[in-house]
């Protein structure tokens, strides 16, 4: 299981502050969502988990473990657009993982190990919808199959965490539907946790477990520069969503009332909504 | 309607096309005809029976003094000299491109010194090679490499930047080491590119070839017209003009048809569909 820690991070390019004092604990299996006005580091702050770019103060770790400067294959991630290589089949995408970390030399798995690596990539995108289309390439897929395929291509290296730069964003709404349905299908049987950046807050909120809204607080023209934007929002998303168990919505019959205690509250090491009320 | 939303149909589409093809012939067959009314003997403008007289001369029969067929020992070793030449060309190219396009560190070192090679006439370099290497072929594919080579380079080295950023962080997260990256992520995709690449670059590679074969040969396409240009022998130089040009479209046809045929997901993913 896995926990992000991040204590006191900063991001500053130069002289400008882009997020300060950025504080976080977040649970093992958490689904979060990080939502803001364009511009506020949300996406600044994803590229800090991936490693693809460093914090200039402070410190991210996992699981106690502080993060290698390099993005490696504990964290998996989508993005936008470009998450998949156009020059491989659906089937060679999403086999690409298994290849890269079982040939450090030739990149390519032959024989059984070869075979092994079919099956659980035909496996995985049979799972997301993707079986009768194994031999394309990603130019002839739609957009939402490309998020598809994007999503086995990164949950088939076995990510502790996976991370999503505003993965349905470009999405038309009936699509997007059915892949945030799938979204969440894959975050209850995988046992992983997300962090999300969208736009979008009922996206946010119909899929997170945790809504962090990040903006900045000191808009005066003479303090942009040297105040960044920070967390002024942490949103527990209620009724409580736990991995791999029912997600019952807004169903009344499992609501609980505003009294009744929080239904796992193991599961959060964060003050419950419930209890404050 | 619009002219700008007025399309031809196939047929016209091809007579269009053939159109300008056919006033240059018109056009040569007239100033033709009225040089040779003048003067029978007129060596500028020869009429068609010339061209085939000089053909069969050039194509068809062995010569009288080497019993060589000129037009195929010309041909054969001008192509064996563009073709080594492009070879190396790419091969270094894509060497030295992938090197500096992935490997900041190898940018560093290479990117400034490639950029002011490149800016080297490579024909100012060719009396150095001649020094150098000799009268031989060696310098003849020398002259093409060092003229080809550094715009390959540079070319490939901005096709590796264009590649998105996302796919280089995609990869890493999914186990790969910067090796592996280079020989499954970007050399697959950069070969489509280095096809085009030296598709634009045969122009310049047949120009240096055709001087370096000016200036000092015994053999080849280039050597012959600029030998039979003594006599003002047109009737040699335009046929073999037209052969060169033909080579050359051949050449880049070909190109063309291996790369699609190659990397069938190239074009789906330029053309978006």
């Amino acid at each position: 299981m896995t926990a992000i820690s991040v204590k006191n991070v900063w991001k500053e390019y130069g002289e400008q502050v882009v997020l300060e004092r950025i504080n976080l604990e977040i649970a093992p299996r958490s689904f979060v969502a990080l939502v803001g006005p364009s511009g506020c580091g949300k996406t600044t702050f994803l590229r800090m988990l991936l490693s693809e770019e460093l914090p200039t103060r402070g410190e991210i770790t996992i699981d106690g473990v502080p993060l290698s400067p390099e993005p490696g294959p504990d964290r998996g991630v989508v993005f936008q657009r470009y998450s998949v290589f156009p020059h491989l089949t659906v089937l060679g995408n999403v086999m690409l993982g298994a290849e890269l970390r079982g040939s450090r030399l030739l990149g390519r798995l032959f024989g059984s190990s070869h075979r092994q690596a079919r099956d659980d990539a035909a496996a995985l995108l049979d799972a997301v919808g993707l079986s009768h289309a194994l031999d394309k390439y990603p130019a002839q897929l739609s957009g939402g199959m490309q998020q598809r395929l994007a999503l086995a291509q990164a949950l088939i290296a076995r990510p502790k965490v996976l991370l999503l730069d505003e993965p349905f964003g470009a999405l038309d709404p009936g699509i997007r539907a059915d892949v945030h349905k799938l979204m969440r299908q894959l975050w209850h049987q995988h046992p992983m946790s997300v962090v999300m950046v969208t736009h979008d807050l009922s996206e946010a909120f119909h899929l997170a477990t945790r809504v962090i809204a990040f903006d900045r607080t000191r808009t005066l023209p003479e303090e942009r520069l040297r105040y960044g934007a920070c967390i002024t929002n942490d949103i527990d998303v209620w009724p409580k969503r736990v991995a791999g168990q029912p997600d019952f919505g807004r169903d009344p019959a499992h609501l609980p009332s505003r009294d009744d205690p929080a239904l796992d509250p193991g599961q959060s090491d964060r003050d419950d909504p419930a209890d404050a009320a | 309607m619009r002219l700008i939303n007025r399309r031809p149909d196939r047929s016209l589409w091809l007579i269009l096309a053939v159109l300008p093809f056919l006033a240059l012939l018109i056009a040569y067959a007239a100033g033709s005809a009225v040089r040779l009314a003048e003067n029978p003997a007129d060596k500028l403008l020869p009429g068609l029976t010339a061209f085939a007289d000089a053909i069969d001369r050039m194509a068809l029969e062995p010569d009288k003094r080497t019993g060589d067929i000129l037009l195929w020992v010309d041909t054969g070793a001008s192509l064996t000299r563009l073709v080594a030449g492009i070879a190396i060309a790419a091969a270094g190219g894509l060497l030295v491109g992938m090197l500096a396009g992935l490997l900041p560190l190898a940018r560093a070192a290479l990117s400034p010194f490639v950029t002011v090679v490149s800016m080297v006439p490579p024909l100012a370099v060719l009396p150095i090679l001649f020094i150098v290497v000799g009268l031989g072929e060696a310098s003849k594919i020398t002259l093409i490499v060092i003229g080809v080579m550094p715009g390959l380079i540079r070319d490939l080295m901005l096709k590796i930047d264009d590649l998105p950023r996302q796919q280089l962080i995609k990869a890493q997260t999914l186990g790969a080491n910067s090796w592996t990256i280079a020989i499954r992520v970007v050399l697959p995709q950069i070969l489509p590119r280095l096809m085009d690449s030296i598709r634009l670059n045969l122009g310049p590679a047949w120009l240096f070839l055709i001087s370096a074969e000016a200036i000092a040969s015994e053999s080849g396409l280039g050597y012959r017209i600029f030998l039979v240009r003594r006599y003002l022998a047109m009737d040699v130089i335009l046929p073999y003009v037209a052969w060169i040009t033909l080579l050359c479209f051949l050449m880049d046809w070909g190109l063309r048809a291996a790369q699609s045929r190659a990397f069938p997901w190239f074009d789906r993913a330029r053309t978006g569909q």
